[in-house]
């Protein structure tokens, strides 16, 4: 069945009651769900994120804003590209094993054929001067970026003084950004304790 | 550049086994990309990473495909797609199993609390990618203060990126930065 088609079977939306309460639309199928990730994913900049909220809750009523941010969750706490994850999981719930790799294609596979065009010219023209003084511009402003999210995703742990929390960032920043260690080594460090604390002042909150 | 064995094997083997220790996404990695791309591997130079960080920031899509542009310099096409699969496809499938796991057995406390002791280091990490991409891109003031107006403008207010990777890119061609 094509996404695309009228939901004939759906009865037409109440229009008197609130935008969140209007009815979830039937699943996509799995061109569908190509061409819908395929959009998302080369809709814009800074992360495809606020895209997919918008496609699969505001504009395609697939899910609800919760089991939204539920299904992402989940693909926060994996390891992994957050996006990726949540497009295996949001196609494998909708139409199976076969909507998972329909929503991980068409995620993929238009931006990463743009950015190997993008890599093939930068092989050719890279050293170009005016190229590179461009690029080392982005360059700034994109750390800048990354520094924001760092900031904001860090303010939760401030305004709760999770002291805790905030040690275990800077031992992770220092190990990994000074000192330069292997990644696979330090987490396996870092993970057992930080979960070993995180259990212990749960419990000792709770009891 | 690798001359026990083919470079399609080192990239997949690499960005397999580190796609399992992102946590928190691609950007969580990116010490671990530089570190290898960079001082172990010998792929690129310092300056060069930070020009494929710039281009994966400017191209729409998951910012994980910096991974694409890691694999072309590498081994061309190939290598670019190798690459891409080896970072994104082992992750995604231990979601799907992790996913159906979690809907069978109900609501656990342990994907929160999982969550909850995985925050910190992921920042931690994201801190670092921030700290080492800051030393190779900001070597002037006009750089430094680029960065950090960027990353307070965007802290504080609602605007979008976009225009700040545009401002960079044309000061960058004036010859300010």
């Amino acid at each position: 069945m094509s996404p695309e088609s009228p939901p004939a079977a759906v009865p037409a939306p109440d229009l008197s009651s609130s935008v969140e309460e209007s009815p979830l639309q039937p699943p996509p199928g799995l061109v569908g769900l190509f061409v819908a990730f395929a959009k998302m994913s080369t809709a814009g900049f800074g992360g495809v994120l606020y895209w997919a909220r918008r496609g699969i809750v505001d504009q395609h009523r697939w899910m609800t804003a919760d089991e939204f941010n539920e299904t992402y969750a989940l693909c926060h706490f994996l390891p992994g590209p957050n996006i990726v994850n949540f497009s295996m999981v949001f196609g494998s719930r909708i139409r199976g094993i076969a909507g998972g790799i329909a929503a991980f294609a068409g995620l993929l596979a238009p931006p990463t054929a743009i950015i190997t065009i993008l890599a093939a010219l930068y092989a050719r023209y890279g050293e170009i001067d005016t190229l590179r003084r461009i690029l080392a511009g982005v360059s700034c402003a994109a750390v800048g970026l990354l520094i924001a999210t760092v900031l904001r995703m860090m303010t939760p742990l401030i305004k709760r003084r999770d002291v805790i929390g905030i040690i275990l960032l800077v031992v992770v920043l220092v190990a990994v950004g000074l000192a330069r260690l292997p990644l696979q080594a330090v987490l396996l460090v870092a993970i057992p304790i930080s979960l070993a604390v995180t259990f212990y002042m749960r419990r000792r909150i709770s009891a | 550049m690798n001359p026990n064995g083919n470079p399609i094997w080192t990239l997949i083997w690499t960005f397999g086994l580190m796609s399992l220790f992102a946590i928190g996404g691609a950007n969580a990695a990116i010490p671990e990309m530089h570190r290898i791309a960079v001082d172990v591997r010998h792929w690129m130079t310092d300056k060069q990473f930070a020009d494929v960080f710039a281009i994966s920031q400017l191209t729409p899509g998951p910012n994980v495909l910096i991974v694409t542009l890691i694999g072309y310099a590498v081994a061309g096409v190939a290598g670019a797609l190798a690459a891409t699969l080896a970072m994104c496809v082992p992750t995604a499938v231990l979601a799907y199993y992790v996913s159906g796991l979690l809907a069978r057995s109900g609501h656990s406390r342990w994907p929160g609390l999982i969550q909850a002791a995985l925050v910190p280091l992921s920042i931690g990490l994201m801190a670092a990618s921030g700290l080492i991409l800051a030393q190779t891109t900001d070597r002037s003031v006009v750089a430094v203060l680029m960065t950090a107006a960027t990353a307070i403008l965007t802290f504080t207010t609602r605007l979008n990126p976009f225009w700040f990777l545009l401002a960079g890119g044309l000061l960058g061609f004036a010859g300010v930065i």
